[in-house]
């Protein structure tokens, strides 16, 4: 991190026992990371043990369609890079770049988002919804779990957007886009589990 | 409109319910009632309500603990009257779905809204004096977590009287949990008090663990830390690493009554051992969350009253390391019967075993720490002699609960009962007493009253002895737990004998009680004027007490782990600062408060099936955080003069103490050795 950046918080001297909030505030954030992948750890546990409990329902190998989470994947991958892009627009203190940048991460997140209830959907239109076997709880509780963090993402990042809008790339501001920064970046790669463990896994 | 919520949810026809309702609303009215009369109500609102001050956050916790202690133990004292009766012919005074209820709601209460909050409370009074910080790293989120804990522990409290609680005992193992077995609210007020509590205590985890890494002052190294401090640390790592767990797992059981998911049901794919295997991978490591900061208390309170350093600081912190990282690897011996083969077993029997060689070592540092130590014996200390001697028979019978062939004889009966209530009332509430007793003064600038202190510990002592004693014995004769009437004579007599115990016990509670009346009205005689009312060895004694909202006019500068000490030693350690500084704090902020509220009502919603007031409370809540987040003001300076004013006075306080010595007033009560 970048403190001659960020460490514009009342400037005294003596105030170590205040050591550099944005610093803290970002350990923090790192901390309940950790705990979030507890969280999802858990989860994906609990979809592993049911894995193969069909229940006389579908397969994975019935229900999944690679090419359209690649899709889906490829909304979240990109989504992360135009973050990337929205950060260093920050640390050149371009407000509109910065903007310009989150809303195209918003859009491509929501896109990932509107796929993803579009796949729920047709499942539970065509009967196959969580109630119809062990299998399917554990499919529909872990992509659900990650799609409502990138949901909580989503409505933070419009939080942001009015926040750079009339605030400006303040101090504060700038140490909470870093914390989304984190939180998205963290989204992708258990994404990337999830890809791998559910859909690579289930339609082998 | 209303959901499933409809008037018949009121058990009118329940005369002891009803009760033990009228009378929390009597106790209820009496509270609220004199906070009016004595229009105090502006005052609870600016000072403690919406207060981020982590004093004043510790107070409240450990207030809600005391009062969640009661109920819990009102709940006790039932079933050992229940069991006492319920003997052939007779069937007691409890129906079997009430007597359900009565043993769930003791042990969520006991864990969840009584041990919680009361360790949660002692570290939030004493860690940022231990480490010389202002408050802690995150004084709002402090706030939060307090208010959730408050309203889940509400949420168990308004079960009592609207609806019912569970029946499926305080794990809620399914299949009883599900849908199928447990049709009525009971168990969703369980999954939604403890899943809004858990999300709080994860907070508090989280913050004590940036408290404790990032706040500590100029001098402090890790090795440097107190040994509470040490506790508190670990116990902060475990709930992160822990509590997840357990917030996923209720998730599944909530999904599965909710959404008629099939996580643990019987048909359809579902399996129920993976609930019991997620729940102990939580709940052993919380064991050692309620346990390591009653270690770190007794530590503390063993160095002091023994007028020396702690025996083996560096022993006792690795000690403490080793039994955090240990809980993770024992929790299959909760269930060695689920029949995962005897390597598996013993695998998980070893290492419980394992777990006895740190806290061997502790034991032994303890003993070592008062041999040859000028030993006062308060009654902080009484608890913590009791604590030594009752614990180890505790361990000792968990050695024998470790043996997976013994386990399959002793599993579900009163053997464990036992064992486990071994453990924690000395383990984790003698500890808590002793902190209470400890930091009191430091609270609230007077301490505790020493005889009524010690009649309550004797209370206990001897109470626990004589209710849970017996229990062993039934477990050998084979009397399973949770029995709400039995025909074997040969138990009745060891029943009676265990509810006499729970009698004793009262006896205790009732002295504690009439200790914290007679210590409020003899306050003037027990005023702690120097701050340091038992010659302490850590950082906390060296600020007023009470302390100043700010804690340290100026950060001290840390030389040696007993901080305090070697500042008394060095003869600066109430010298004053050449000039003092303005000092940043955290405003107070009602919105912490207005969060809980809004979880209590979604909770409740949640629970009675109220969508549209679920879909309210929620949006509340996200529309909250998003206005705390937006706002920028949300801290201020304390001026330089300000600051010394209120140094002023407390040193002209110091200055009026004939003693030379304020370090050293032995005024309390030497005991001879008898």
């Amino acid at each position: 991190m970048t403190t001659d950046v960020l460490d514009t918080f009342p400037a005294h001297a003596e105030d170590h026992e205040h050591a550099d909030p944005v610093a803290t505030t970002a350990f923090g954030f790192w901390i309940y990371i950790m705990s979030d992948c507890i969280l999802f750890a858990t989860v994906f546990a609990g979809f592993v043990v049911l894995s193969h409990n069909y229940a006389g329902g579908p397969t994975g190998k019935e229900l999944f369609d690679l090419k359209y989470t690649l899709g889906e994947t490829m909304f979240l991958l990109f989504s992360s890079v135009t973050y990337g892009f929205a950060m260093l627009a920050m640390h050149k203190e371009r407000k509109q770049q910065v903007l310009g940048w989150l809303l195209v991460t918003f859009l491509l997140g929501l896109g990932f988002i509107v796929m993803e209830v579009n796949e729920f959907t047709q499942m539970v239109v065509a009967g196959h919804g969580p109630d119809r076997s062990g299998f399917l709880s554990g499919f529909f509780t872990l992509v659900g779990t990650h799609g409502c963090h990138v949901t909580m993402g989503l409505i933070w990042m419009a939080v942001m957007m009015a926040q750079v809008m009339t605030k400006g790339l303040t101090t504060p501001v700038q140490s909470r886009l870093m914390r989304l920064s984190m939180f998205w970046h963290f989204l992708d790669i258990v994404w990337i589990g999830v890809f791998t463990v559910v859909y690579l896994t289930g339609v082998m | 409109m209303l959901g499933k919520l409809t008037l018949s949810a009121i058990p009118y026809d329940n005369p002891i319910i009803m009760g033990a309702v009228a009378f929390s609303i009597l106790v209820a009215a009496v509270v609220l009632g004199s906070i009016t009369y004595y229009g105090k109500w502006g005052y609870l609102w600016k000072e403690w309500l919406t207060s981020v001050d982590h004093k004043k956050i510790g107070v409240m916790y450990i207030i809600l603990a005391l009062v969640m202690l009661l109920r819990g133990f009102a709940d006790a004292i039932m079933m050992r009257a229940q069991q006492a009766f319920s003997f052939g012919a007779s069937h007691g005074y409890l129906p079997a779905h009430h007597f359900d209820q009565i043993f769930t709601a003791h042990g969520t209460i006991m864990i969840f809204f009584m041990a919680m909050p009361f360790l949660v409370g002692l570290m939030n009074i004493a860690v940022p004096l231990q480490i010389g910080a202002r408050d802690v790293a995150f004084p709002f989120m402090n706030s939060v977590s307090l208010w959730l804990t408050v309203v889940s522990a509400m949420l168990v409290m308004v079960s009592l009287g609207v609806g019912e609680f569970s029946q499926a005992g305080w794990t809620g193992y399914p299949p009883l949990s599900e849908l199928h077995f447990s049709p009525g609210t009971g168990v969703d007020y369980w999954i939604w008090s403890i899943q809004i509590s858990g999300i709080g205590t994860l907070l508090t985890g989280i913050n004590f663990l940036i408290t404790i890494l990032r706040m500590r002052a100029p001098g402090m190294t890790l090795m440097k830390m107190p040994v509470f401090t040490w506790t508190a640390l670990c116990t902060s790592i475990l709930i992160i690493l822990a509590f997840p767990a357990l917030t996923a797992t209720l998730a599944m059981l909530t999904l599965d009554r909710y959404l008629g998911m099939h996580f643990f049901t019987n048909g359809l794919g579902g399996n129920m051992m993976m609930y019991t295997n997620l729940l102990w991978v939580w709940g052993h490591p919380e064991v050692y969350i309620l346990i390591l900061p009653a270690f770190g208390v007794f530590s503390e309170v063993v160095a002091t009253f023994s007028g020396k350093r702690l025996f083996g600081y560096t022993s006792m912190v690795y000690a403490t390391m080793a039994i955090a990282f240990l809980s993770f690897t024992v929790w299959l011996h909760h269930f060695f019967t689920m029949g995962a083969g005897p390597n598996v077993n013993a695998f998980f029997g070893i290492t419980t075993m394992i777990i006895a060689v740190p806290t061997g070592v502790k034991i032994f540092n303890w003993l070592f720490t008062m041999y040859r130590g000028r030993v006062q014996l308060n009654s902080a200390m009484y608890y913590t002699l009791g604590f030594i001697v009752t614990f180890v028979i505790g361990g000792i019978t968990g050695i024998v609960l470790a043996i997976p062939p013994a386990d399959f004889v002793l599993h579900n009966s009163l053997f464990l009962v036992a064992h486990f209530h071994n453990m924690l009332i000395p383990g984790a509430l003698f500890g808590y007493f002793a902190g209470y007793t400890y930091w009191f003064p430091k609270a609230f600038g007077f301490r505790l009253n020493e005889k009524w202190g010690k009649r309550g510990f004797w209370g206990w002592m001897i109470g626990f002895y004589v209710a849970f004693m017996p229990l062993y014995v039934l477990g050998f004769m084979g009397m399973p737990r949770r029995m709400v009437h039995y025909n074997n004579p040969a138990w009745h007599p060891y029943l009676q004998v265990a509810a006499i115990g729970a009698v004793i016990v009262l006896l205790g509670i009732v002295c504690q009680i009439i200790q914290l009346v007679v210590s409020i009205k003899e306050r003037a005689e027990t005023r702690d004027v120097t701050g340091d009312p038992w010659n302490g060895r850590t950082l906390e004694w060296s600020t007023s007490s009470p302390a100043p909202f700010y804690n340290f006019a100026q950060v001290p500068v840390i030389h040696d782990l007993d901080a305090f000490t070697d500042m008394k030693e060095k003869g600066i350690a109430y010298e004053r600062p050449k000039e003092y500084h303005d000092i940043h704090m955290p405003k107070n902020t009602a919105v912490g408060f207005v969060i809980g509220m809004l979880a209590f009502v979604f909770g409740f919603a949640m629970i009675w099936h109220i969508w549209w007031m679920a879909g309210a409370s929620a949006l509340g809540m996200v529309i909250s955080v998003i206005v705390r987040a937006t706002s920028e003001d949300v801290d201020y300076y304390v001026p330089a003069a300000e600051v010394e004013r209120i140094e002023n006075q407390r040193h002209s306080q110091l200055g009026s103490l004939s003693t030379v010595d304020v370090g050293d007033q032995g005024d309390w009560e030497v005991a001879a050795p008898a």
